[in-house]
């Protein structure tokens, strides 16, 4: 029973880790409609420019709070970009045209990445306690096994959702995201302008890119294959459904529960390395019960 | 003046059903055919068919396939690469499996077996849409992939889980040399262009259609959803399941399952996209330019003189690749199919000013 709740909380955490993913891809699609592949790229491009001026600006007196500042400013700088370069010239063209200019930004970013900052390994250490330890010891014989440095993961997704709340719920930019995100032309005839809008929420999700990728470096060191994690995020999405940010952190929790007892449950009877399709037919067969996701909205088509 | 289908008159139904109603498509046509089937093998050296056309014409064949699927019925794939890999390990199954089997018998069992997985993963696209759909796909992706690299009975237990064939044989004959194996995979592309063609002209196409623009519409007036979509699965899955099997038995002939990875079903879709949804030239179109760009993105440093490390150069590749494809959907969303209908609009005049 103690391993099995171990391999419960363990899974709640790297579900937790998809969520953050997630939210990228959940914060842009409602606020502008595009299916943000380049999510993952922009959580490597964050994570490389972080962990590379960490190393640039050690002689300083903050090197990490700088490069922090730094990264956001430089995120919030491909924000404009994107915006200037890639949404504003596709406006009103198909979601499946957006989809591919987005692909398209994700192998730029691939690249323009690796070649300014290097495609090696690098070991990022924001202060991230890596020892594990034992809690519920008293209800349990030997108590549950718990890596702190999930443990702060989770609570940094949980401090970054609640901020993202707040932002959402009780400022004026929030509530101009979420009109925007209800219906296009008409936030745009009371007067919001959709670009700015459309540049925020590129920032926000160039933001919440960061906070995974510091994240996810920490734990797997800052690389290429942080690109890749973007492909586990969309079992993720299409689970809780685009539009839900609550949904992306309950799909990420099932999704991480399901993956790790899988791995340990049904793994040895079926053969290994199935954590790479699990997600997906899990995802699948919530589908097939409701096609928009748990939490998406359902779409009423007229003729 | 040179595009002109004034004074073209039909006289008979036969003639007003043609394919292809005016002369000068006509005429086109049997100048690429002429290009295709004489004057490449003529002019051009191993190396170009090797690391060209031969690509060129399979991944044609793949994306004649895709574009089946996402632009004429609506159904955004991304399992594209899966289902090549299962045309090619079943094409290598059968191959192995029963002695002395015609390999271009091989093929098209492939190609039916390729039917039947893309009939069961397109099961999902009558309940989910859009991008949940294609999301969804990219479960055969990943679930296949494993399959193919786990499971030792359709790998024939080969230790290191890559495949190896001979040259195709036919009839007594070896394809081996480049030219005999590109005229083969021209023939098949320009047979199964031929049937595309008329797939979407016919009943089926038309009903493609109707579900692509509303699938709410098409099933009041009479057109079951079901049967469309799941057709549109099966008739996509074959072509790209004969064009896997030909990628592996004719251009690569030695392959894993690396072979197929997602990478590939992005490339396709790109030709599919770039080229021009819901067009057959489309596919040509953006199969060439996904074939050649990358060739000609690395042999650019060189042309120009500047030297750089092997690692800065795929990264270049990478970046210079994304942005054309960010700018090229910018100036052309409607692909390339688009600027050769506009080129004819302007061929029509031309050089009169009106």
């Amino acid at each position: 029973m103690a391993f099995f709740i171990e391999v419960l909380i363990s899974g709640l955490m790297a579900g937790v880790l998809y969520s953050l993913v997630a939210l990228g891809f959940v914060l842009i699609f409602k606020a502008s409609g595009v299916f943000n592949f380049a999510q993952g790229a922009m959580v490597l491009f964050a994570a490389l420019t972080f962990v590379r001026l960490i190393d640039i600006l050690s002689e300083t007196f903050a090197p990490i709070l700088l490069s922090l500042a730094i990264t956001i400013v430089v995120m919030i700088v491909l924000a404009i970009v994107i915006e200037r370069l890639v949404l504003r010239p596709l406006v009103n063209q198909p979601g499946i045209s957006l989809f591919m200019a987005t692909l398209g930004i994700a192998y730029f970013l691939d690249g323009f990445g690796q070649s300014i900052w290097g495609s090696d390994v690098y070991a990022l250490d924001i202060g991230i306690p890596k020892d594990s330890m034992f809690i519920l010891e008293s209800v349990f014989e030997g108590g549950i096994l718990v890596s702190s440095e999930d443990l702060v993961a989770t609570l940094i997704a949980g401090v970054l959702v609640a901020t993202l709340a707040i932002f959402f719920q009780r400022t004026r930019v929030g509530r101009a995201l979420r009109a925007v995100a209800d219906d296009h032309q008409a936030a745009q005839s009371v007067g919001i302008p959709l670009n700015y809008i459309w540049v925020v929420v590129w920032s926000v999700a160039g933001l919440v890119a960061l906070v995974a990728g510091a994240v996810w470096g920490s734990k797997l060191g800052v690389q290429f294959s942080l690109s890749l994690i973007a492909l586990k995020a969309l079992p993720v999405l299409i689970l809780g459904g685009f539009e839900s940010v609550v949904g992306a952190i309950v799909g990420g929790l099932i999704i991480g529960v399901g993956e790790k007892l899988s791995e340990i449950y049904l793994g040895p009877i079926i053969g290994g390395g199935i954590e790479n399709w699990f997600a997906y037919v899990l995802a699948l067969f919530f589908l097939l019960f409701r096609p928009q996701g748990l939490f998406g909205e359902k779409h009423i088509d007229r003729v | 003046m040179f595009y002109r289908e004034a004074g073209q008159f039909k006289t008979s139904y036969t003639a007003d059903q043609a394919a292809f109603p005016i002369a000068q498509d006509r005429i086109f046509i049997a100048i690429w055919l002429f290009i295709g089937f004489v004057a490449v093998p003529l002019l051009s050296n191993e190396y170009l068919f090797r690391a060209i056309f031969i690509p060129f014409l399979i991944l044609a064949l793949a994306a004649l396939g895709l574009n089946l699927l996402v632009g004429y019925c609506g159904q955004v794939s991304l399992g594209t690469g899966a289902f090549m890999a299962v045309g090619a390990y079943a094409a290598y199954n059968f191959w192995t499996r029963i002695p002395g089997l015609n390999p271009l018998v091989a093929f098209m069992l492939a190609g039916g077996v390729a039917t039947i997985v893309g009939i069961l993963f397109g099961i999902p696209s009558l309940r989910i849409k859009g991008f949940y759909l294609a999301v969804a796909t990219l479960a055969a992706q990943f679930f296949l992939d494993w399959v193919f690299s786990r499971i030792g009975w359709f790998t024939n237990y080969t230790p290191s889980g890559s495949i190896a064939v001979p040259p195709v044989e036919l009839f007594g004959f070896a394809f081996a040399s480049p030219v005999s194996k590109y005229l083969l995979c021209l023939t098949i592309l320009v047979l199964f262009a031929v049937v595309a063609k008329n797939i979407v002209r016919g009943r089926i196409g038309r009903s493609w259609m109707a579900t692509r623009d509303m699938d709410v519409a098409a099933e009041i007036i009479g057109i079951r959803p079901m049967y469309a979509k799941l057709s549109a699965f099966a008739v996509s899955s074959f072509f790209i399941g004969v064009a896997g099997a030909l990628w592996g038995f004719v251009h690569l002939e030695s392959w894993e399952p690396l072979a197929f990875d997602i990478n590939r079903s992005f490339s396709i879709l790109f030709m599919v996209i770039i080229g021009g949804l819901g067009s057959i030239m489309g596919a040509f179109l953006g199969a060439a330019f996904i074939t050649v760009l990358p060739l000609f993105l690395n042999q650019l440093p060189t042309w120009i003189g500047i030297e750089v490390s092997t690692a800065m150069i795929s990264h270049i590749e990478f970046m210079i690749f994304g942005a054309l494809i960010i700018f090229f959907l910018a100036v052309e969303p409607l692909g390339m199919a688009r600027m050769w209908r506009i080129g004819k609009e302007k061929l029509r005049l031309w050089p009169f000013p009106y």
